[in-house]
């Protein structure tokens, strides 16, 4: 093994115009621990990525595990020797997938077969504890159970280097002593690993062997935690990493404001408390999210709540201010009890959501103001507020900028400004320095201490740090819904007996955990030699693996499994309801100036089709007007008078016709059947009254209407319809299909493990194929059954025809998902780029010979084209496979060609 | 009062955010310029090049003749093809008409016996065949008439003659149509799409909560979505008409804009309401697109703007009575091209307003119980 695991020389990254790695010089040691430290955003995550592989390398030279890791073939060859879990809780997991099916997932794409497969993922939950989980959804999982999850994933190939991304953030401290209790035991026994971990926890860090410290895209400095803390003269390592900053940033909080925290009288007795809270108890479904929790906040008093994610913080703070009604229980605010409505109540509460929550379109100043209108604050004494709390939160310079350009830090501080904007005698912050760096967050606490020693502002606060619980007056803590416990910082130490708040807060936990502890004696890796499986460019077992994986995902989300069936039903009975051709039951109405037996046998003629529908008669020119106007008439006939005497006589004789031309198709329709039906008319009335036929009907048109001798517009309509359905529908769930991992982060699983983009696309669309082709099924019986639209050629030859065009489509939507990265935006792009040439340019109302222009030349590389002829041809004109060998091969020869793009474009690195 | 300054204040930061999201404004712009102009220039529902194939057994002057008179723009240059061809053709879908004049067809026509010609049509082309035919039909008559008399109308000496008139669009011009009902469409489509984005804007970014802590009602923030969304769709289609419709399509408007606008106006209530009725039942944006694929289409395609409404089955014809586009066309078609005054549309315009207040009322509803869960 080479004496290092990673090399960096002069790496630097970028995102756009964000400079996010600078220039980077760095020699990481193999064998150990070492830790990445920093805040959010200061390219941590970035560098991990990279050395995963998972980020295309821009600049720089970077060597792993002894090899370029700008070589695809050596990334090809190292990727099973490398573990990579990214930020988040369960970045890498299928949420909606069990434990089980995770595990096995990971286990096919990194080629285990066999009995060492089942020893290995026996031994991994028996050493997490997850064992009596394994038909768990991995969303339903605590947090720090998806951390384990997550790790059993990473470690199933038996990898000698273990890239860990925050494994730990937002999870509670007893979770996270016994996560990294479990990677001591499995480095214990696999001495040769090496564990590469980022971490905003300082507290950590002090646990590893060797440490990167970071801010800003640049290395502060390296060394054992012992040394950093030495070198800085520093105790802790959270003020070891402010004394790096450059000195600017340095931050810290003046003593008399932390000093004042041990004078403040703990809550006047008999005065009426800020907040009460009584037996809060709230229920979604049968899950209890808040159970039974009670406390008492006094006037002035800072209130700290500490618990993990998901523990039922941000779920409490809701109900505290009226967001969510409690199940049992009671909240009062001042002594009144709480009352959603009351808007009076909300004028005297400051809240501060736990995400960033402004208007990130929005400027600083434009926050401001909107907030201040919002409360009503007096015209006149709006800007002078604003002034004021720019200066005292240090926002002047910014006040011009958007929000969302803000630094993390920044933004929080605009946050709090907000949320004080209208002097609230209450201010309630769910976790507002999450992600902060330290010094930001001593920044951010001294303006809370001066708020509530000064300005005797009650704040109740969320955190999961623990130095910031120690600055609390008071402190709850909160695990699983419930408050174990609730005092002073102090007063809790010495109870649990511990050195800390951490300690204390652990050995809480300890005393009610239900999830089992660790096994830590077992043998979690094999000592078998490293037998890594051979890279074949393509496995069968890993394009399996995803095609199973996307099934099962698909069959468990309804509402895209409501669109591919309900939604492709629906439409067509839209579609074929709505592009009717037929124009039928036309309003007309007469002006019969000669009401004799002629002009009324006349109107009888025309009346008597069934094209027209006769209304009212008409009485005047003006009558005809307005009800032309109005649209309740499509076709006005005005017979003068004398018109009977004049035809008898045997004398020429006008009709007048009014026709509405508005929509053009249909007044071209009505003008054809009047003059049909006039020329009929004077055929019949010429045999009737001399017995013969007029020279000009002498010569005829035999009409012969092929395929649909009905002229029924469903008979034409209805296969149109389907090939229309069967793009659009597959191609949009297909790029959706992609783009979700893409915005869940499971994409991750593409770029770190041996599965090729072929595997990946072929393995995803199976299922999508499968379900476009249930969906063709169904549309094919709603044809015959509802809208009685026979089938005269073979189903077999259609149902192959589909198979082709739903294959060719999906593989469409997969080139459609490479050039976008949001789901809206697939959503979009495929939905009009499919619908457009396969409305305009397959032939669907015109045929493809009547284009002209750019429409002529994309019709024949549009595969609905060639599937609008098969389904007509199949549905209507009765042909055969060899009638149609030409679109078939066509047809055909959209698939490998589509693929290949799709492969193309599609990334194995992220940027 | 505070309720309408409030009103104001958040509609005004609404704008703003629209103001922000480059894209939006973009894909708003092109929908009102450069979907109309294409849609009106296109103009596709009449017949234009039909691809017609012709054998001719007879092979004199009157063949001939009939030949030729089948046009452009009507037609593409007749193919002339053996009489064993006429299958093949139609079945590769490549010809939609296929003429047969027959043998001894001009002698016939001289001698006075009865002569018919075969015109077979694929009927599977809906919009090209019926009115293909009519024209065919009329092309050859005139031709014959021409041929036996020559100098003459052809139908001169039928005892009834026909005075047609077709209003409000003498010539059937699609692009009339076309431009117009696109109007019709995107002002409906983009005003759903920018209320339910801006809803869900505020619920991914987590402001909807920020609001509602507060002294705001749901029906403040409702409110101030509705009039900033419906303003810029106004405005947007009052450029669109007066300037691609009016200025650069030279369609001829018949009737008063400024009514056309108004209406607008009211339809713009039901369908913002419409918007976040969507919203608020989508989770996600993705949810919301496929969502707003399910509504869009039936809205549009049985409004009656695209086919005519009395075709369809009664059934379809009385529920779309409850949807706001049906109206909303009717209104849109008599005053723009009928040039019907507030006198004739007040029905329609009476009908918006209700279907508004009701989906207004359904959507503040949902959206309420939304916000509390």
């Amino acid at each position: 093994m080479a004496e290092d695991i990673a090399r960096l020389d002069g790496l630097s990254h970028r995102y756009g115009d964000t400079l996010a790695l600078d220039n980077i010089q760095l020699t990481i040691p193999a064998g150990c621990m070492v830790g990445l430290i920093g805040p959010d955003g200061v390219g941590k995550s970035t560098l991990l990525g990279l050395i995963a592989g998972a980020r295309k390398l821009q600049q720089g030279s970077l060597t792993v595990l002894g090899g370029d890791m700008a070589s695809q073939r050596f990334r090809n060859r190292v990727s099973p020797r490398i573990a990579y879990m990214p930020q988040g809780l369960g970045g890498n997991l299928y949420h909606t997938l069990t434990v089980d099916e995770n595990i096995d997932f990971f286990a096919d794409l990194f080629g285990l077969a066999g009995s060492a497969r089942q020893q290995q993922i026996d031994r991994l939950l028996d050493a997490t504890g997850l064992k009596s989980f394994r038909d768990r959804p991995a969303g339903k999982l605590s947090g720090g159970m998806k951390q384990k999850l997550g790790l059993c994933c990473a470690l199933i190939h038996n990898p000698d280097l273990l890239i860990l991304d925050e494994p730990t953030t937002g999870v509670d401290p007893l979770s996270r002593k016994r996560f990294w209790d479990l990677i001591d035991t499995i480095r214990g026994q696999q001495s040769g690993m090496s564990v590469l971990v980022a971490t905003a926890y300082m507290e950590e860090a002090d646990r590893y062997d060797w440490l990167v410290a970071m801010d800003d895209g640049k290395i502060l400095d390296t060394g054992s935690p012992r040394e950093l803390k030495e070198r800085t003269g520093t105790t802790t390592l959270d003020d070891a990493f402010i004394a790096l900053l450059p000195d600017q940033r340095q931050e810290t909080i003046p003593a008399e404001l932390l000093a004042s925290t041990q004078d403040q009288p703990q809550s006047e007795q008999g005065a009426t408390p800020a907040i009460e809270a009584q037996h809060l108890t709230l229920r979604f479904g049968s899950f209890t999210a808040v159970k039974d929790v009670s406390f008492s906040i006094a006037k002035g008093e800072i209130f700290g709540f500490l618990g993990s994610n998901g523990c039922g913080k941000t779920t409490t703070m809701k109900m505290l201010t009226g967001l969510l009604p409690a199940t049992e229980g009671e909240v009062f605010l001042f002594g009144a009890p709480l009352d959603a409505q009351d808007l009076a109540t909300r004028r005297k509460v400051g809240y501060m959501s736990q995400s960033f929550s402004l208007y990130g379109e929005l400027t600083v100043r434009q926050n401001l103001e909107l907030h201040a209108r919002l409360f009503h604050l007096p015209k006149d004494s709006v800007a002078p507020r604003i002034e004021k709390l720019a200066r005292e939160f240090s926002l002047d310079e910014v006040m011009d900028q958007l929000a969302s350009a803000l630094p993390l830090g920044v933004r929080q501080r605009l946050s709090l400004a907000v949320a004080v904007v209208h002097e609230p005698e209450l201010l309630i912050l769910d976790e507002p320095t999450s992600g902060v760096d330290p010094a930001a967050r001593n920044q951010f606490w001294s303006l809370l201490l001066r708020l509530s020693r000064e300005e005797g502002v009650t704040i109740f606060i969320s955190t999961h740090f623990m130095n910031e619980g120690e600055r609390c007056d008071r402190i709850s803590l909160m695990h699983a819904g419930e408050v174990l416990a609730c005092d002073t910082p102090e007063a809790l130490i010495q109870a649990a007996g511990a050195d800390d708040l951490e300690g204390a807060f652990m050995q809480t936990l300890e005393a009610v955990a239900k999830e089992p502890d660790t096994d830590t004696s077992a043998a979690v890796i094999t000592d078998t030699p490293n037998e890594q499986p051979k890279h074949r460019s393509f496995s069968l077992q890993r394009l399996w693996a995803y095609g199973r994986r996307e099934a099962r995902e698909l069959l468990r989300d309804p509402i895209r499994m409501a669109f591919a069936f309900v939604g492709s039903a629906l439409l067509m009975l839209i579609l074929g309801y709505g592009i009717t051709m037929d124009v039928e039951d036309l309003s007309f109405a007469v002006l019969d100036r000669d009401q004799t037996p002629q002009s009324r046998d006349y109107v009888t003629a025309l009346s008597g089709s069934r094209y027209f529908l006769e209304q009212p008669p008409l009485h005047s020119l003006e009558e005809l007007d307005y009800r032309m106007q109005t649209g309740e008439l499509s076709l006005a006939l005005e017979i003068p008078s004398g018109f009977g005497r004049d035809l008898k006589s045997g004398r020429t004789t006008e009709i007048g016709v009014w026709v509405d031309g508005a929509m053009p198709f249909r007044g071209e329709n009505i003008l054809g059947y009047v003059q049909g039906m006039h020329l009929s008319y004077l055929s019949e009335l010429a045999l009737r009254t001399y017995g013969e036929t007029p020279a000009l009907s002498l010569v005829s048109l035999e009409d012969r209407y092929r395929y649909n001798q009905d002229f029924r517009s469903l008979d034409a309509m209805v296969p149109a319809v389907i090939p229309i359905l069967l793009i659009f529908i597959p191609a949009i769930l297909m790029a959706l299909g992609i783009v979700r991992e893409k915005e869940l982060g499971s994409i991750t699983n593409l770029y770190v493990t041996p599965v090729t983009r072929l595997e990946f696309l072929l393995g995803k669309q199976l299922p999508y194929v499968a379900f476009s082709m249930i969906s063709y099924a169904s549309l094919v019986v709603l044809a015959v059954a509802v809208f009685d639209v026979p089938v005269k050629g073979g189903l077999l030859t259609l149902t192959l025809g589909a198979l082709l065009f739903v294959t060719a489509t999906t593989a469409l939507g997969q080139v459609m998902s490479s050039f976008a990265s949001t789901q809206i935006a697939a959503l979009a792009a495929t939905a009009i780029l499919t619908i457009l040439p396969t409305v305009q340019f397959s032939g669907l109302t015109e045929p493809a010979s009547s284009l002209e222009g750019p429409g002529a030349l994309i019709g024949p590389f549009w595969p609905a084209t060639w599937f609008l002829q098969i389904s007509r041809g199949v549905f209507t004109k009765g042909l055969s496979l060899a009638d149609m060998q030409s679109a078939f091969l066509t047809l055909a020869a959209f698939i490998p060609v589509l693929t290949a793009l799709a492969v193309v474009l599609l990334r194995k690195q992220g940027r | 009062m505070t309720s309408l300054y409030n009103i104001w204040n958040l509609g005004i930061k609404e704008l703003r955010s629209l103001w922000q999201d480059k894209i939006l404004l973009v894909f708003v712009a092109v929908a009102f310029t450069v979907m109309i102009y294409t849609a009106g220039s296109a103009g596709s529902m009449e017949l234009n090049n039909a691809p017609i194939a012709v054998v001719d057994q007879d092979q004199t002057t009157l063949s001939g003749r009939v030949i030729n008179s089948l046009q452009q723009p009507w037609f593409l240059e007749p193919d002339l093809v053996r009489y064993d061809q006429v299958d093949e053709l139609l079945d590769k879908g490549s010809h939609t008409f296929a003429l047969v004049i027959p043998e001894g067809f001009e002698r016939k026509v001289r001698q006075g016996q009865p002569v018919s010609l075969q015109l077979n049509i694929d009927a599977t082309r809906m919009s090209q065949a019926f009115i293909g035919t009519t024209y065919i039909q009329r092309f050859t008559l005139t031709e014959v008439a021409e041929f036996l008399q020559p100098g003459s109308a052809a139908t001169s000496q039928l005892p009834i003659q026909l005075v047609t008139r077709v209003r409000f669009n003498p010539n059937l011009d699609g692009t009339w149509f076309g431009g117009v009902m696109e109007i019709i469409t995107q002002v409906t489509l983009i005003s759903i799409i920018l209320t339910g984005a801006a809803l869900i804007r505020e619920r991914e970014h987590g402001t909807v909560e920020h609001l509602m802590v507060m002294p705001l009602r749901p029906f403040e923030i409702m409110a101030a979505k509705v009039w900033a969304n419906a303003l810029v769709v106004l405005l947007a289609a009052s450029v669109s008409v007066t300037l691609v419709v009016q200025h650069w399509l030279n369609v001829p408007i018949a009737g008063s804009v400024a009514l056309f606008l108004l209406g607008t106006l009211i339809h713009l209530f039901s369908t913002t309401a419409i918007g976040i009725l969507i919203g608020t039942v989508a989770r996600t944006m993705p949810q919301f697109g496929l969502l707003l694929i399910l509504t869009i289409l039936p809205l549009q395609l049985l409004s009656g703007g695209i086919t005519p409404r009395e075709s369809m089955p009664e059934l379809v014809q009385n529920i779309m009575l409850a949807a706001p586009t049906t109206h909303f066309v009717s209104m849109a078609q008599a005053i723009l091209y009928r040039g019907a005054g507030i006198d004739v549309v007040w029905p329609q315009m009476l009908a918006l307003a209700g279907i508004g207040a009701v989906f207004f009322s359904a959507a503040l509803v949902l959206f309420r119980r939304h916000l509390s869960v």
